[in-house]
């Protein structure tokens, strides 16, 4: 089971963890969509700052607060570099892929995106890529638009193309789809929203684990992800933003590093990225995240998404012979995600006989709801893999699903 | 008519033989599901559903005498059995008993550990919903 570019043990080693047991058997984690696990490095990263550095950043002329500072920008460098982007500036810290969509819907949108305009989600998107923009367009009469999807949970690309126009503002669609793993065309979706001059955010929360993240390949003007599903902290996440939309954009949050001046005749605004940290951030977290970074640069992205790829391979082999299986979404190019139902089995009830069996996998809408509107259902079981997943770990999933089939017949 | 404490205790010696094995003991919920009466279609209204529930939960309450009668049904097959538990305890019951009663058998079988927080939370808002009814027969007595 040990692929040539992914040493599954070593890997292994450096999650405390997985090697427990959940309800008197071995931890089965494929909830990895959700939140992934976090190595020893990451932890270590987390508890070295509480145990040696701890101290608030940027404003401090002590040595603590030095050290703090400095480990917290490597993180945002890390960052820059994950992304390609040259300029360290046009990398925001957040609180994760959430805040990095409402920061853009609350400072561009409310700016620049007036009665009229139009704003284009697809039917793919979880809840925080769909809420934002709806409060935005209320607010300012704005109409949200839909990318309709095709029965294997595709965006319909031509759909799409007709939707947009000169009215359109902005485009933000998730790189990958978290209920199903649909990964999206973005860089074409990109060129054609350029084309009528639209602006372009990717949610990458999906993607940031599985795929490159290159924000110059793509050209995208916005992107965010979150620290959490790549083996980093909760509460961190970083927003992309092109250099000349950031600085014309209103701050987001005011207080703290976001002030350059503050007098009650007026305030002038720091410069990107601070412009949009208002407060204290989570520092010891961001600092963490740079382990996280380094982790999956060390074991090569390309690595990760080949080993995945065989798991999933197997996977949907094994699954082949399950009683009632019916997957859900089945594009053609997908993630690690197997969103599935059992034929006369409610997902809930999936769910709660596989962690019974010590399985941790997603059940429910997976805050899509739109998207489980479409297929017609209330949710589905969702298995989702990482790279310290294993084939074992699957044959054991596969075969308790075929046990707990048969306590329904 | 046992009353809802002796049902309790029963329950408790029930769940007591499954010796706190998971899987065991939600098989064990789903059979009991699969043991109450059906539902009549009537009832499985979007205004029976109880509210707080992820899955979905139907409840009707009548009138037999003095004493509320409940019947339930689910979409899921341990919330079934769950309910199940419920109507067991208090259906058959007078208003001012299911009002009064001091429900404590969830806690002695240690539920919340076999079936999570959020279907803990769906659990009190099943009871509650069955106090609502048993409000409201008392006032309609009254």
């Amino acid at each position: 089971m040990v692929d040539a570019a992914i040493d599954i043990e070593a890997i292994r080693k450096q999650f405390p963890i997985l090697h427990q047991e959940v309800n008197g058997k071995p931890l089965v984690y494929f909830d990895n969509a959700a939140t992934s696990q976090k190595p020893q490095c990451v932890i270590d990263a987390l508890t070295h700052y509480y145990n040696t550095d701890n101290s608030n950043i940027h404003r401090g002329i002590h040595t603590l607060a030095e050290r703090a500072t400095t480990a917290f920008e490597d993180t945002r460098k890390a960052v820059a570099k994950f992304l390609n982007t040259n300029e360290v500036e046009e990398v925001i810290f957040t609180k994760g892929t959430t805040e990095g969509i409402n920061l853009v819907a609350a400072t561009y949108g409310r700016k620049f995106i007036g009665a009229g305009d139009e704003i284009i989600v697809s039917a793919l998107e979880h809840h925080s890529n769909i809420v934002p923009w709806q409060i935005l367009c209320e607010e300012k009469g704005a109409i949200l638009k839909v990318i309709p999807v095709n029965e294997k949970g595709e965006l319909i690309f031509d759909e799409y193309v007709k939707l947009l126009s000169d009215k359109t503002k902005l485009v933000s669609v998730n790189y990958i789809s978290n209920a199903l793993g649909t990964i999206n065309p973005v860089k074409e979706i990109i060129a054609e929203a350029h084309k009528v001059g639209a602006k372009v955010l990717i949610d990458a929360a999906q993607a940031a684990p599985h795929v490159k993240l290159d924000v110059k390949a793509l050209d995208c003007d916005f992107l965010a992800f979150s620290a959490h599903k790549v083996y980093g902290p909760t509460g961190v996440g970083a927003l992309y933003g092109k250099r000349d939309l950031l600085e014309a954009m209103p701050p987001y949050q005011g207080g703290g590093e976001m002030i350059k001046d503050v007098s009650f005749s007026g305030t002038t605004f720091n410069d990107i990225p601070y412009k949009f940290e208002a407060g204290t951030p989570n520092i010891g977290e961001v600092i963490a995240f740079k382990a996280a970074i380094d982790f999956v640069e060390e074991l090569g992205q390309e690595n990760i998404a080949q080993y995945e790829d065989e798991l999933m391979a197997y996977a949907n082999d094994l699954l082949k012979d399950v009683e009632g299986f019916t997957p859900v979404g089945t594009a053609d190019k997908k993630a690690s995600v197997i969103s599935f139902l059992i034929d006369g089995v409610h997902p809930f009830d999936l769910g709660q006989l596989l962690d019974a069996r010590g399985i941790a996998v997603r059940t429910g809408h997976h805050c899509a709801q739109p998207l489980m509107e479409f297929f017609n259902i209330e949710g589905t079981v969702r298995a989702s893999f990482s790279v310290y997943n294993t084939k074992e770990e699957i044959k054991c999933f596969v075969d308790s699903l075929k046990a707990v089939i048969k306590m329904f017949k | 008519m046992a009353t809802i404490n002796s049902v309790q205790e029963e329950i408790i010696e029930d769940f007591g033989m499954l010796d706190g094995d998971m899987e065991m003991t939600i098989g064990y919920v789903m059979e009991l599901g699969t043991k109450l009466p059906e539902l009549p279609a009537e009832y499985q209204t979007d205004q029976n559903i109880v509210k707080g529930c992820q899955s979905k939960v139907w409840l009707h309450a009548k009138m037999v005498d003095d004493k509320v009668v409940f019947e339930a049904d689910s979409n899921t097959a341990i919330t079934k059995g769950l309910v199940s538990l419920l109507v067991r305890i208090l259906s058959n019951q007078t208003p001012d008993d299911i009002l009064n009663a001091d429900l404590y058998f969830h806690e002695k079988i240690g539920m919340n550990r076999f079936i999570g927080t959020q279907r803990s939370n769906g659990f009190a808002a099943m009871i509650k919903q069955m106090q609502i009814y048993a409000l409201a027969m008392k006032a309609k007595i009254n």
